[in-house]
């Protein structure tokens, strides 16, 4: 999820997002069909450095391998991708990171405004999507994201779905996607908390070392 | 605590001009609320209440009707032993130690409150943040919203991210780096050494302090021009590879072997001192060259002249006198009518 403007080549695409493309294909379906996939995108090399810069072409080539070599339409994949960033043992630290913006589901889903600020924070150079949250009742809430990667509402809403399971909250979210100005994109996600506490969540300790 | 700081220059309604005359009463759930980690001390210097964040760092000791020095020690300043220590804090920047946990080590601030009420201790883990967290499982319900504690943990967990994959990336970079090297330092031809890491080898010796003694032979091919010339540079290339394993297969794993030139080759051969072994090892590899390698049938025929000299035969050792004493020892070899060696004539004393 890191995109940022060059007023040359379109966006620069940090290595973070391409290694975690890389290692959630790996992860599901194995080396062979990463490399088919890095064949089918022309990409001359089948790893991606995760402290690189790269042209977001490449990352669009890749998923659009990916559609085509898994067979997977393109949201129901990047959902899972979402999901994955959460879930995988690979990517515990994002999930901790996100853990770190609240104690409830709702606190959050408050966070989420800060998470382009934090981002900063950790590493400047990187530029995260945009968000900004309203809550119209205490358990309905629409979240609004501005990116530039095509398809990447579907990729926020595995996340936050993952999130809902991961502090135990059951929801039902539904996406709307909108083109916005200058090529970016806007999405809208509803957010419908039935119950805050339906399941046990996932325990998270803060400073606890992975 | 009542509010004599200033007259008041607003005018206020009555319920806020009482408020304010009787100044800001804190409830015992706004101290918990707002200061988590405090320690309600009594004139006496009894701790009359923990807040719930402290209470957690206890780990279920008891706490209250204590001697606050009792369960502290004072590290800066370290001279508080009583009560009437406190009143001279008051308002200053405290650190102090859990007697019965020592490793946790807080700071803090402690205030005289009015009306004989005693002490106010504000606490806080401090820079050993992430240690206390860890050992006492803190959550961020812990700490005021108002404390930065949880955005200091985020930011030293996501550094900690963040540096472990450069250190990934720097160690792929080294990997890579290596083999770059090698890869400059290696003939693609023969697979041998070239002339650069001849030059860093040689140079490397002549600064070795521990004065290895070790024997430097030119090599060059006899009649590899005709090879070329005649068979084609396809031929000449099976013939310098035959050569290169020669001398390999002559030579131990610590001795070098380079490629030098066209079909100038460099062997030093380490932790020697003897030209008869030398000697030696110059006829074999000699009468090894002369055995013809077959290419498309056709038998190619070389031989092999020799220039050496030893490390012992300088006082100091220059790598650059070395070789041109081995070069010119080689003239002499090709001089005499080629497939032999020659060593470079050494000092009157050596002989």
């Amino acid at each position: 999820m890191v995109l940022r403007p060059n007023a040359v080549t379109g966006y620069v695409v940090h290595g973070l997002i391409n290694t975690a493309i890389e290692s959630f294909v790996i992860g599901q379906y194995g080396s062979e069909a990463w490399k088919q996939i890095c064949q089918r995108a022309r990409l001359g090399h089948d790893s991606f450095e995760s402290m690189m810069m790269y042209e977001d072409a490449d990352t669009l080539a890749v998923l659009d391998a990916a559609f085509v070599q898994l067979g997977r339409d393109r949201d129901s994949l990047l959902e899972d991708l979402g999901t994955w960033l959460v879930t995988s043992e690979a990517t515990q630290p994002v999930r901790r990171l996100l853990r770190f913006g609240g104690e409830t589901f709702p606190e959050f889903l408050h966070s989420l405004c800060e998470l382009h600020d934090r981002a900063r924070l950790a590493m400047p150079d990187m530029s995260v999507p945009v968000f900004s949250v309203r809550e119209y009742t205490p358990n309905t809430f629409s979240i609004r994201a501005i990116w530039v990667l095509p398809g990447f509402g579907a990729l926020v809403l595995g996340l936050l779905r993952a999130m809902a399971d991961d502090f135990g909250a059951l929801v039902v979210l539904s996406l709307c996607e909108t083109p916005a100005e200058d090529g970016e994109i806007a999405v809208t996600i509803s957010v419908d908390m039935l119950d805050s506490a339906f399941a046990e969540g996932r325990d998270f300790v803060l400073g606890a070392r992975q | 605590m009542t509010g004599k700081d200033k007259p008041l220059d607003v005018p206020l309604g009555l319920l806020d001009q009482r408020a304010y005359r009787n100044g800001p009463r804190l409830g015992l759930r706004a101290l918990d609320a707002m200061m988590p980690m405090h320690l309600w001390v009594g004139p006496t210097g009894h701790i009359l209440r923990a807040g719930p964040t402290f209470l957690k760092l206890a780990k279920g000791t008891t706490v209250r009707h204590r001697r606050l020095t009792e369960v502290l020690e004072f590290r800066r300043p370290n001279n508080v032993h009583l009560a009437k220590d406190l009143i001279a804090l008051s308002g200053s920047a405290i650190q102090v130690q859990m007697r019965d946990a020592p490793r946790l080590l807080l700071k803090g601030i402690v205030v005289a409150l009015q009306r004989k009420s005693g002490f106010l201790l504000n606490l806080s883990p401090g820079i050993r943040l992430a240690d206390v967290l860890l050992e006492h499982e803190l959550r961020a319900k812990d700490f005021a919203p108002s404390d930065l504690a949880v955005e200091m943990l985020y930011l030293s967990e996501a550094q900690t991210a963040v540096l472990d994959e450069s250190r990934k990336l720097n160690a792929r970079l080294q990997g890579a780096k290596l083999a770059a090297e090698e890869q400059a330092f290696t003939d693609t031809l023969t697979g041998l050494k070239n002339r650069r890491a001849l030059e860093h080898i040689l140079d490397r010796l002549s600064h070795d302090d521990r004065a290895r003694e070790f024997g430097l032979m030119h090599v060059d091919l006899d009649f590899f021009k005709s090879i070329n010339d005649t068979l084609g540079h396809a031929a000449g290339d099976r013939v310098l590879q035959n050569a290169a394993r020669i001398f390999a297969e002559e030579t131990r794993a610590g001795d070098v072997v380079a490629r030098t030139g066209g079909d100038e080759f460099v062997v030093i051969v380490m932790d020697c001192a003897d030209p008869k072994k030398l000697s030696r090892i110059a006829a074999r590899i000699i009468e090894r060259l002369e055995m013809p390698v077959q290419f498309d049938g056709q038998p190619c025929r070389i031989s092999g002249s020799i220039g050496i000299t030893l490390s012992h035969f300088y006082d100091r050792i220059d790598a650059d006198q070395m070789c041109s004493d081995a070069d010119a020892a080689l003239y002499v070899s090709k001089k005499q009518g080629r497939a032999r060696h020659t060593f470079h004539d050494p000092p009157k004393n050596l002989q």
